[in-house]
């Protein structure tokens, strides 16, 4: 618990020192919303569509983040250091997408209210609307963490991430668009079929954070 | 130089499809509704079932590499990936025949077993980059495996969530092509299934014995011109390991 606790709290200390990664995304979300507004013209946003714009731009972002994620670690040094002390490698999986999933939270707490303010009419699906991003966000970060130290070790990196992350988001995509379509429907938010696409979600989650948590040892092995 | 038995299976791949084909022209009933093009779905059908075993059996061969470290089980799980994609490309194809024929467009979103296999074929088309933009054998060896166990785990994940979109729009039956089916379509798409089974399995073999000929070739050239002691050492070894593999530090 220690080294999880250890890396963890140090990856927050550089991004809160360096803000590297939370500020880009954020100014990326708002470009991008910005960028809908003229490619769809549309003025207000809602259901499907309002779902559908605030996932693809928050997936996007999120790929700023997750190619930036183990770039300190090779260059200074970070994967030698993880190998030599005796701790075990899943420790750093874990801090890894731990801090990924507070990024990411961090991220949506500035930018959905900024997608409210811009295109929604009715903001009463919101605190919902959390729920269903965090639930996102677990999925996105154990993936992006494996898929992301296995890409920094390659001669490719910015371009393996998205290439590699993105088939294998669609069904978070499916999920949290699912969800999150009743929660910024037109006449209010309908909670009915929430809880379905919920279980996909939370499937999603387990099922990638036990296969990430079972070969990280791999990736690591040199 | 052939291993044992793969023109046995080469013979019996050509006389299976033969079997099958002429069964699909000559004993299958025509479709009711679809008429001559439902023939196609003895190709189609075969195929996208033998890609989706081929993409889980490279997982399997996967676990088994990262378990053991034996390279020859990266190399077969990488051939699997590679034969699995190529079939890929032609179950995308046919679909897109028959989805024109019965519905008049090239694509349909509505089809989720379409649409999901498109997703897994994206998916496996990015093994390639991944294998081939990391340098260090040993290491390119181990990401595959984690890449392939990975995806063989997104596949079955990936057709709920497609299928969980779909009947929230568009509420269907299941199993309304296969329920229905006359015995003489099911003994003919058994053929079928059963001649692309085992072309897959023929093409993977040949593979595999193309390259672990071209990898002692190479191993055998090395020792030939003199290059260390260790490495003709390995050479004498009879090894069907297909990316050369230092040894073990």
């Amino acid at each position: 618990m220690r080294p999880f606790a250890a890396i963890l709290a140090k990856d927050l200390r550089v991004e809160l020192r360096t803000l590297q990664s939370i500020p880009a995304m954020v100014l990326f979300s708002v470009a991008t919303f910005v960028l809908f507004r003229f490619g769809l013209d549309r003025t207000q946003l809602d259901g499907s569509l309002a779902a559908g714009v605030l996932l693809a731009t928050l997936l996007f972002a999120a790929v700023l983040a997750i190619n930036r994620l183990f770039v300190a670690e090779l260059e200074q040094g970070g994967f030698d250091a993880i190998r030599l002390a005796p701790v075990d490698g899943t420790s750093l999986l874990a801090a890894k997408a731990v801090a990924l999933v507070v990024y990411l939270a961090l991220l949506e707490l500035v930018a959905v209210p900024a997608f409210a303010v811009l295109f929604l009419d009715d903001w009463g699906g919101l605190p919902a609307l959390f729920g269903v991003l965090l639930l996102a966000d677990v999925g996105l970060a154990a993936i992006g963490t494996l898929i992301s130290s296995m890409a920094t070790h390659s001669r490719a990196r910015d371009v393996l991430v998205p290439l590699i992350l993105l088939p294998l988001l669609i069904p978070v995509m499916i999920g949290a668009a699912g969800a999150a379509d009743p929660l910024l429907a037109a006449g209010g938010p309908e909670y009915g079929d929430v809880g379905r696409w919920l279980a996909v979600l939370a499937l999603y989650d387990g099922i990638f954070a036990l296969i990430a948590w079972a070969v990280y040892d791999f990736v690591l092995e040199d | 130089m052939y291993p044992k038995g793969l023109r046995t299976l080469a013979l019996a791949t050509v006389a299976t499809l033969v079997a099958g084909f002429a069964l699909v022209f000559y004993y299958a009933p025509l479709d009711a509704d679809q008429g001559f093009i439902q023939k196609i779905f003895y190709l189609h059908v075969p195929l996208a079932i033998v890609a989706l075993i081929g993409f889980i059996l490279a997982a399997v061969h996967a676990i088994r590499h990262l378990r053991t470290g034996d390279s020859i089980h990266d190399a077969r799980s990488y051939i699997a990936i590679h034969i699995s994609v190529i079939f890929g490309v032609a179950v995308l194809v046919t679909g897109a025949i028959w989805a024109r024929a019965s519905w008049g467009h090239w694509w349909s979103w509505e089809e989720p077993t379409l649409v999901s296999f498109l997703i897994v074929f994206l998916l496996y088309c990015t093994y390639y980059p991944l294998r081939y933009a990391i340098e260090d054998r040993d290491r390119q060896a181990r990401y595959a495996s984690v890449f392939a166990i990975t995806a063989g785990a997104f596949v079955p994940l990936n057709f709920i969530a497609v299928r969980m979109a779909e009947s929230l729009v568009h509420p269907r039956v299941f199993a309304t092509a296969e329920g229905g089916m006359p015995a003489k379509m099911w003994i003919t798409f058994l053929v079928c299934f059963a001649g692309m089974s085992l072309l897959w399995l023929t093409l993977a073999r040949f593979e595999l014995s193309a390259k672990s000929t071209s990898a002692s070739l190479a191993r055998l050239r090395r020792a030939l011109d003199g290059d260390s002691v260790t490495r003709t050492e390995t050479a004498t070894r009879p090894t069907r390991t297909v990316p050369a593999r230092a040894t073990q530090s």
